[in-house]
């Protein structure tokens, strides 16, 4: 687990992260969100030891990172900010570097490079040189290197940055896979990363922690929770389904987007409405397209309390 | 200790995975035989020692260890790699004397490639090889006080064309520090005994007695001392400027 206590890092004129203070433990996925310089990278730096706080702590698995950093580093897999790794190395070479220095030998060596290798899909660059590697695959060097010695802890900076939509879900599936067992921290500013792999969500701005939530419950903060959009099927229809909409006691406000014949109703203080609208639309005959139940928007959530 | 070795021969390969480790190799082999035969006048003396080449060894070194150390520590620095290997379970000191000794043994093994020439005095008459073994290990440890040297300066920048530069200004100043050229800049202001000390620094004093087959303890002190200040001043460096 990770655990830290009012962590704070100031320089001369900024403080960058400013008393955060939250706990991990095994089987969670935390996201660790924020507008780009509101903190993240720093943080994750304390955390793996790399930058001595200003004040507070932090520790994992129980070692303080100041104080034991030999015993707190052993439990931990970090992939820093950017997936630096040696560029005039060869992948192979590079994760028998980092085996070497994670102590592995024998038969776990030989078991974990095997593993690492085929769950990132690394057999096929092996003994290319990681300088002329594509992003995708650098990231994934980064984050083979990260899990190679099964590490109980795992704190990830923008694991999925730079990768294509298909490398994107292969992280994410390999994150869910190891969260039941780990304590992982994942940083992001994508949203969608929080909503798919998160179990637990910190949002930071300027250094302070501003929301610390599970991903439903800061849906749940949109003005847009348990709003219901339809989309029509005859533009004639739309000022009759909007005086209709309006109508309603638990409507708050309506929003149409006519070129897609698309009505969203918010609902008042987040009182369910779908029954209501559905009511609507059979008594009014609407032909309806779609209809759906918004769950909230976390862009909106985000924007709302980091600006 | 085996995270030391782990991390020097990381270092070493690296040295040879790039063209670095054969330009050097090559060069230094090139102007160490030049300076030795043309300068030095190695034939025309007629006399069978190697004096005439290690005399020239302080003066490439001065422009040749720079080269090697700046890129010690600034190119990681640049790359952001030293954040991965100093969140490694690995100390800062080992990292630090990791890297040093894989610079110390690149040039220990140019230095040993240099050897043709000590066939050569050795066909043509009968040297003392005593005194050509301590003028090698002279040589070398002058080597180690540069590279320390430099590992230091490479600490303080991620620009490794800066490290060379200060790396170069550095080891010059500890060259000549017994010489009028640096000791009038202390000489007006200082007492005596700063000036001393100051001239009692220099490189050129120490490697010249060793390089006459003189291997005085206080001379091997030196060059140790020098090398173990500026490796724990790298460290002190690293700590507070790594993430920068």
């Amino acid at each position: 687990m990770i655990k830290t206590e009012r962590l704070t890092k100031r320089y001369d004129t900024l403080t960058a992260v400013d008393g955060v203070s939250f706990e991990a433990r095994p089987g969670e996925v935390l996201g660790f969100l924020g507008p780009n310089g509101a903190g993240k990278t720093t943080t994750m730096r304390m955390i793996a030891g790399f930058i001595a706080p200003t004040e507070g702590r932090a520790s994992i698995c129980g070692h303080d990172v100041e104080r034991e950093p030999l015993a707190a580093r052993a439990q931990l897999g970090y992939l820093p900010e950017g997936a630096p790794s040696y560029g005039e190395m060869s992948v192979r070479g590079f994760l028998d570097f980092i085996a070497d220095l994670r102590g592995l030998a024998g038969a776990t060596r030989r078991n974990r490079l095997d593993q690492v290798t085929e769950r990132l899909a690394l057999g096929g660059v092996a003994a290319q040189t990681i300088d002329t590697l594509s992003k995708g695959f650098r990231r994934r060097v980064g984050i083979a290197q990260a899990i190679l010695h099964d590490p109980p802890v795992l704190v990830l900076d923008e694991p999925t940055d730079g990768l294509d939509p298909n490398q994107k879900h292969e992280v994410r599936t390999l994150i869910n896979e190891m969260a039941a067992q780990k304590t992982i921290v994942v940083s992001t500013h994508i949203l969608e990363e929080v909503e798919a792999v998160c179990t637990r969500a910190i949002i930071i701005a300027h250094g302070r922690i501003v929301a610390d939530d599970t991903p439903q419950g800061l849906a749940a903060r949109s003005r847009y929770h348990n709003a219901v959009s339809l989309r029509l099927e005859r533009p004639a229809q739309l000022a009759a389904a909007r005086t209709a909409l309006s109508a309603l006691p638990q409507v708050a406000s309506i929003e149409v987007d006519e070129p897609t014949l698309r009505l969203t109703a918010l609902p008042r203080d987040g009182a369910p409405l779908l029954a209501e609208v559905n009511a609507i639309a059979a008594r009014e005959s609407l032909a309806l397209r779609t209809l759906e139940l918004e769950p909230g928007r976390l862009d909106e959530v985000f924007r709302g309390i980091t600006t | 200790m085996s995270h030391i070795v782990t991390i020097a021969k990381r270092e070493l390969a690296g040295y040879f995975a790039t063209p670095v480790a054969y330009v050097f190799i090559v060069i230094f082999l090139l102007l160490a035989s030049a300076f030795t035969f043309y300068l030095g006048g190695l034939y025309e003396r007629g006399q069978a020692d190697l004096a005439p080449f290690f005399t020239f060894h302080p003066w490439l070194y001065l422009f040749l260890i720079p080269a090697i150390s700046m890129r010690l520590w600034a190119e990681e620095r640049k790359s952001g790699s030293v954040e991965l290997l100093l969140t490694q379970p690995v100390t800062l000191w080992q990292a630090v004397l990791g890297k040093f000794l894989a610079a110390w043994a690149f040039t220990a093994l140019a230095l040993a490639l240099t050897f043709p020439i000590w066939i050569t005095v050795n066909y043509l008459g009968s040297p003392d090889n005593g005194v050509i073994l301590a003028a090698y290990i002279g040589s070398l440890l002058m080597a180690g006080g540069f590279l320390a040297i430099g590992s230091c300066m490479s600490a303080l920048t991620r620009n490794q064309v800066v490290a060379f530069i200060l790396a170069v200004v550095v080891c010059f100043a500890f060259l000549l520090a017994g010489f009028p050229l640096v000791l009038d800049a202390f000489r007006a202001w200082a007492p005596q005994v700063l000036i001393d000390a100051i001239a009692s620094l220099s490189f050129l004093t120490h490697f010249e007695s060793i390089s006459k087959g003189v291997l005085d303890v206080r001379d091997l002190l030196y060059f140790a001392l020098t090398m173990a200040f500026f490796l724990i001043a790298t460290a002190i460096i690293l700590d507070v400027r790594k993430a920068e």
